[in-house]
C-alpha cells in the first residue's frame, strides 16, 4: 500500500506493508538518522516527531502517519547544531547513535515547555533512555542550549 | 509485524463487524503494544476515523474519547483540576513523554494490564466506561469480569465533582513498572482507597472504605487500622520486581499517607 507522508516539510509517497513500524520505512528510504535500539518501545532512540510531538518510531505503524508530519533530525538541521555544539562545549557528546532522537525531544521540549525547572527537563526526557556519556553533563548542556538566544 | 490489510472503517458498526469477523483481526489504539503483543494479524481495523480523539467537558462529567493519548488527557487542565489532578499525576510517571504521546488512554484501559497505573487512579474517582454496543460499564464491573464479550469502547467518563486525591507509584526507577500502586480519594460521600500491581489488577478496598466512611471521628488509630485492613481484604503476592511482604508493608505505609494527605488538603 501506499502512505503520503509530510517528511521534513516535503511531501513523500512511500510504499509499505499494512504491519511495517515507520522505523523501517523511514530507514528502508534512507533516513539513516534514525536508529533502532531495543525495537520494543522502551529506549527511545528510534524517536521521531509526529505533527511536532516525540514519538517512537519502532511502535507507530507507518500507515498511522499517512497524511501527518514526521520530522527527523534532518529537519531540524540548524537547531541540532547549536544543541550540538552545548553537547561538544560540556563534553557530553560520545559515540553519536542517540544523539538525534535527544535532540528531537529536547526540541520539541522547547517548543512545549515554558520556563522548565531541571526537574520538568529530566521528566521531559526520561524516555530517552540511551545517553552514553551520562546525564549530568547533557543536563548541563540542555540547560545552556536552552538559554542560548543566538 | 505481517499483517494483511489495514482498514479504515467510517462507522462503529462496520469496524465492529470486522472485529468480530476473525480472532486474527484487531483494533489499533495508539501501538504502544502492538509489536510486543500482536505478531502476525490478518487485520488491523483502524479507529482513527471514528472521532474518539477528543476530550469534552460539561458541567458535571468529563468525557474522554478511548483514542485520547495518554499525553494529552495528562495535561488536561480539566483532568489537572480533578481530585488534586490524581490522573495526571498517575500518567505522568508511564513511561516517556514520547510513549506517552503514542499509547491511548482506551488502548490502556482494554490492554487489562496488572501493573497499570491508571486504574487505582480510575478507581478511586467515579468512572465509566462506554462500549459501543454494551453501553455503559462501570470500570469495577469491567476489572472483575474476564470474560467480556468482545466490544469497540467508545468513551471514559469521569463524573466531574470536588474531592482529594492522592496518588503514588512505587518503583526503583522511572522506566519500570510499578512495584505497587497506591491512589485514595475523598469526597463529600467519603473515601476511596484502591491498590494494584499487587502484583495482581487494581481493586477498591471496600471493606476498609467502609470501616472508615463510618467512623465519626478519624484520627491516627483509625488511620493505621484502616491501612491494615486494606491489606487484609486485597491479594498480595511476589513476582520479579518485589516480593509480598514488601508489597504489603509499603501498601500500609503509602494507604495511610494517601489518607493523611486528602484528609490535610480538604480542611
Amino acid at each position: 500500500m501506499k502512505v503520503k507522508i509530510n517528511v521534513n516539510q516535503q511531501i513523500k509517497v512511500f510504499e509499505c506493508e499494512a504491519g511495517d513500524f515507520l522505523l523501517e520505512t523511514l530507514r528502508e528510504n534512507n533516513y539513516l538518522s534514525v536508529r533502532r535500539g531495543c525495537d520494543t518501545t522502551s529506549c527511545g532512540v528510534c524517536t521521531v516527531l509526529l505533527d511536532g510531538k516525540p514519538v517512537p518510531s519502532c511502535s507507530l505503524l507507518t500507515v498511522k502517519a499517512d497524511g501527518h508530519e514526521i520530522t527527523t533530525v534532518e529537519g531540524i538541521q540548524a537547531e541540532a547544531e547549536k544543541l550540538g555544539k552545548h553537547f561538544g562545549d560540556e563534553g557530553a557528546d560520545q559515540c553519536g547513535y542517540c544523539n538525534p532522537s535527544l535532540a528531537l525531544t529536547v526540541y520539541a521540549m522547547k517548543s512545549e515547555l515554558v520556563n522548565p525547572t531541571i526537574d520538568d527537563i529530566k521528566e521531559y526526557l526520561v524516555g530517552n533512555l540511551c545517553r552514553c556519556t551520562g546525564y549530568i553533563a547533557q543536563e548541563r548542556a540542555i540547560l545552556s542550549y536552552l538559554g542560548d538566544k543566538s | 509485524m505481517v499483517a494483511s490489510e489495514y482498514l479504515r472503517p467510517k462507522d462503529f458498526e462496520e469496524a465492529y463487524n470486522l472485529m468480530i469477523e476473525s480472532k486474527k483481526n484487531y483494533l489499533v489504539a495508539g501501538g504502544a503494544w502492538l509489536k510486543l503483543s500482536v505478531k502476525s494479524a490478518e487485520k488491523l481495523i483502524s479507529l482513527d476515523g471514528l472521532d474518539l480523539d477528543k476530550i469534552q467537558v460539561n458541567t458535571d462529567y468529563i468525557e474522554i474519547g478511548s483514542m485520547v493519548t495518554l499525553r494529552t488527557v495528562e495535561i488536561n487542565n480539566d483532568i489537572k483540576n480533578l481530585y488534586g489532578g490524581i490522573l495526571s499525576n498517575a500518567i505522568h510517571k508511564i513511561m516517556g513523554i514520547n510513549i506517552r504521546n503514542l499509547a491511548t488512554l482506551g488502548g490502556s484501559v482494554m490492554g487489562k494490564f496488572a501493573f497499570s497505573d491508571i486504574f487505582p487512579a480510575l478507581l478511586v474517582l467515579n468512572t465509566k466506561l462506554v462500549f459501543y454496543k454494551q453501553g455503559e460499564i462501570c470500570l469495577e464491573d469491567f476489572l472483575a469480569n474476564p470474560k467480556m464479550a468482545k466490544d469497540i469502547l467508545t468513551k471514559i467518563i469521569i463524573k466531574k465533582e470536588p474531592g482529594e486525591g492522592f496518588f503514588k507509584k512505587v518503583a526503583i526507577t522511572p522506566l519500570d513498572f510499578s512495584v505497587l500502586n497506591i491512589a485514595v480519594s475523598k469526597n463529600k460521600e467519603g473515601f476511596k482507597i484502591s491498590v494494584g500491581s499487587t502484583p495482581y489488577i487494581a481493586k477498591l478496598a471496600t471493606n476498609a472504605m467502609s470501616y472508615i466512611n463510618n467512623l465519626s471521628k478519624i484520627t491516627e488509630t483509625e488511620i493505621l487500622k484502616c491501612s491494615e485492613m486494606v491489606v487484609e481484604e486485597l491479594k498480595f503476592s511476589k513476582n520479579n520486581r518485589g516480593s509480598k511482604e514488601y508489597r504489603v508493608e509499603i501498601a500500609k505505609v503509602y494507604v495511610k499517607r494517601g489518607l493523611k494527605k486528602v484528609i490535610a488538603n480538604e480542611s
